[in-house]
């Protein structure tokens, strides 16, 4: 569906389902240059059982309008706005990788708003190689292919995708290079670049948090996940084997399984 | 992410590793070094809430193997990685293949610009078969490149060509057609059977469907039939409002809009969603297992296919009992430049060539070679012949055959990957029998 946010077209994916304000409401952030997309595996599930599932693609990115945001902070505001756009007064974020860092601020600034999160491959922050950095910012097209190398595991670059047919490596760099690289993936990573607030706001978090982590996850790694985890309360953490930093793709039903219990549990659906 | 003085690299796996690993995870299948065959028509679900996710596309999985299976999966997700596509999906043929490539595109009332070079199949499906369904075609010869310009029409979905053309090895120009095709707000389909992606990857060269007969070389032993269908994920389905199946909510699938949800992927989905639910010409899990033997091989093949090929065309070149020679690393062939620009690997390994002494002489040739096998096929890893004016077209005029870019004389050859001199040996005592044609057929 879409809305507006401060003037600009938002680009929301409500999986499959209309928007029905009566619903919880559960809004995915996707990570640096990518889409709504990547959530395709997740979202569909939690909106043909009782949710709205709000895959949002940031400004400037997928099928929204307006520029790319600069920080994460402005991120945060942001998607605290989206909340109230559509009408809602509280969420449960899911984010993933830069995602990690947006719902935390988020968190840690509207703890009224936001009723879960749960995160996949973050950490407290998550400095960029300069080079990385350098590539995006130039609209190098390298820039996403080093980027698809480090984010899958081992058994992504095989490929193994859990929807017969699609090819993981392939298929996110598509998504990577649907807009202009330097508009996307260079004010991403520089944002996360930027950003140290991450173990502070952490540490306001009060929400019942999950961290998914992988054991393959060469971006945001289990040892950093694991330290943003343990400065939120309570946080439950689960770890997948043999899985990179796209778990939500490359491991889709077991990241599915573990998110619907935690949200299910800590934030229920309206039953029909 | 730290190192700062090297300069970095993607290590993501390159053609020949990808053609004997891409789609297939060992660990997930009890550790068999060998994808399995799954030979079954359906899948358990764990209850009925997993039962519903299938059906919803909530969750990927496989449901019946008319949709789905897992081996079928492996071969689909090798070819999308050699190929550079998102996404792909696998049929029971090459006709097939290109029939729910149009069908997952077009509607009754749609037009395609096509090329006037295909497989003879192919043409009967455009130019008979496809206006029965509503859809119109013009054809374009494939050298005219603002011919395919000229005929878009408002309607018009799509334009469709085999890179290089069947029999006359023509070639499109396929990046200037591409652009075309893009201005127009359309998808360029290539059929690329000919080439394999070892020889072109159309997507690095703006295509935005390609289509195989996995049938010819990809499996390359003359052993399955199987066709597939590859996404390049690049075309914005959003862009105009032609596509309306592709964009709206679609009312066969809950109101998915394909497009919105699946961007890259959108078209295989679709194709797999409808055509494969709707039309079913799904390939057997024992054939995409041995079409996969053959991929494992495709670099290796494809080497010796093209290097014995220049080898005949040399040898064919040089004969005093042949007229004339069409292969595009022949250096007067017209499409020699653009050939070596779109096949940098090799110009594959179809070679036609006049006989002279025209139709008798080709009859005695054809009926001579016993190495050489005649038959209606291309791409074995055996060296194959067929004599288009006595055997496939028999039935056509001198006319017709010309316009059909044939000709009596035409022997259309498939090199295959034995000695070369057996072939060159086998290709003699045709010959001898040809210059002798009544001597021969007298017999
Ligand atoms: C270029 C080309 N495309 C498509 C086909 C049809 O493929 P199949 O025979 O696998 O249906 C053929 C078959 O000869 C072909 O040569």
């Amino acid at each position: 569906m879409k809305f507006k946010v401060n003037n600009n077209e938002v680009y929301a994916s409500t999986g499959g389902r209309p928007f029905d304000k009566k619903k919880p409401l559960i809004i995915f952030v996707h990570g640096s240059g990518l889409t709504h997309m990547t959530w395709v595996l997740q979202t569909r599930y939690f909106a043909f059982h009782g949710y709205n599932a709000l895959a949002i693609d940031l400004p400037g990115h997928g099928l929204s309008g307006g520029e790319s945001l600069k920080s994460i902070e402005e991120m945060a505001d942001w998607v605290a706005a989206v909340i109230d756009a559509v009408g809602h007064k509280e969420a449960s974020l899911v984010g993933h990788s830069q995602g990690c860092l947006v719902t935390v601020e988020c968190t840690a600034r509207y703890p009224n708003k936001i009723k879960t999160l749960s995160l996949m491959g973050g950490a407290g922050a998550i400095p960029m190689n300069p080079q990385l950095l350098s590539l995006a910012e130039s609209n190098d097209p390298k820039a996403v292919d080093l980027m698809m190398d480090w984010a899958h595991g081992p058994a992504g670059h095989f490929g193994g995708h859990p929807v017969p047919g699609l090819y993981h490596i392939n298929t996110g760099t598509m998504l990577a290079k649907s807009r202009t690289i330097q508009n996307t993936l260079g004010v991403d990573f520089r944002a996360c670049d930027n950003y140290k607030n991450g173990f502070e706001a952490a540490k306001k978090v009060k929400c019942p948090t999950l961290s998914i982590l992988a054991t393959d996850d060469k971006m945001c790694p289990v040892k950093e996940g694991k330290k943003l985890a343990s400065l939120i309360e309570g946080s439950q953490v689960d770890i997948i084997d043999n899985c990179g930093h796209m778990m939500l793709l490359e491991e889709a039903d077991r990241v599915l399984t573990v998110l619907k219990k935690f949200i299910t549990t800590n934030y229920p659906p309206l039953s029909s | 992410m730290s190192d700062k003085k090297k300069e970095l690299k993607p290590n993501t796996y390159k053609f020949d590793t990808l053609s004997l690993h891409a789609g297939y995870q060992p660990h997930k299948n009890a550790g068999s070094r060998q994808v399995p065959i799954y030979q079954t028509t359906s899948y358990l679900f764990d209850d009925v809430d997993h039962a519903a996710a299938l059906f919803n596309l909530e969750r990927g999985g496989h449901i019946y193997s008319r949709i789905s299976n897992p081996t079928v999966g492996v071969l689909e997700e090798r070819v999308a990685s050699l190929e550079g596509g998102t996404a792909a999906l696998a049929t029971s043929s090459g006709m097939s293949a290109i029939f729910l490539a149009v069908m997952t595109l077009c509607e009754a009332g749609d037009h395609l610009v096509v090329s006037s070079q295909l497989y003879g199949g192919t043409v009967n499906l455009f130019r008979l078969t496809l206006p029965k369904f509503g859809i119109k075609c013009t054809f374009v010869k494939p050298r005219d490149t603002e011919g395919f310009k000229k005929a878009i029409q408002k309607n018009t979905k799509g334009i469709f060509g085999e890179l290089v053309g069947n029999p006359g090895n023509e070639i499109m120009n396929m990046p200037e057609i591409s652009k075309i095709a893009h201005e127009a707000g359309i998808p360029l389909m290539v059929d690329a059977t000919y080439q394999t992606p070892y020889l072109c990857k159309p997507f690095e060269h703006g295509a935005d469907i390609v289509i195989h007969s996995l049938t010819k070389w990809m499996a390359g032993h003359g052993s399955s039939m199987a066709g597939i269908l590859v996404e390049g994920g690049k075309f914005d389905w959003m862009q105009n409002d032609k596509f309306p199946t592709m964009t709206k909510p679609y009312e066969g699938y809950h109101g998915l809009s394909f497009a919105e949800e699946f961007g890259p992927t959108a078209f295989t989905m679709k194709a797999r969603a409808e055509g494969m639910r709707d039309f079913g010409p799904c390939l057997s899990p024992q054939n995409a297992w041995n079409v996969l033997q053959g991929i494992e091989t495709l670099s290796v093949r494809m080497k010796k296919h093209c290097s014995n090929a220049e080898d005949m065309v040399k040898y064919l070149m040089n004969h005093e009992s042949v007229a004339w020679v069409s292969h595009p690393s022949v250096p007067d062939h017209p499409d020699h430049e653009l050939a070596k620009k779109l096949l940098p690997n090799g110009r594959g390994s179809m070679i036609a060539f006049g006989i002279k002494g025209g139709k008798e002489a080709g009859v005695a040739f054809i009926n001579n070679v016993k190495l050489a096998s005649h038959l209606a096929n291309v791409g074995d890893t055996r060296t194959l012949v067929i004599h288009p004016a006595s055997g496939t077209h028999s039935q056509m005029d001198e006319a017709t055959l010309k316009f059909a870019g044939l000709s009596h004389d035409m022997i259309r050859l498939s090199v295959g990957i034995e000695d070369i001199e057996d072939i060159k040996n086998d290709f003699e005592v045709g010959f001898r029998a040809a210059r002798k044609p009544r001597l021969v057929s007298n017999q």
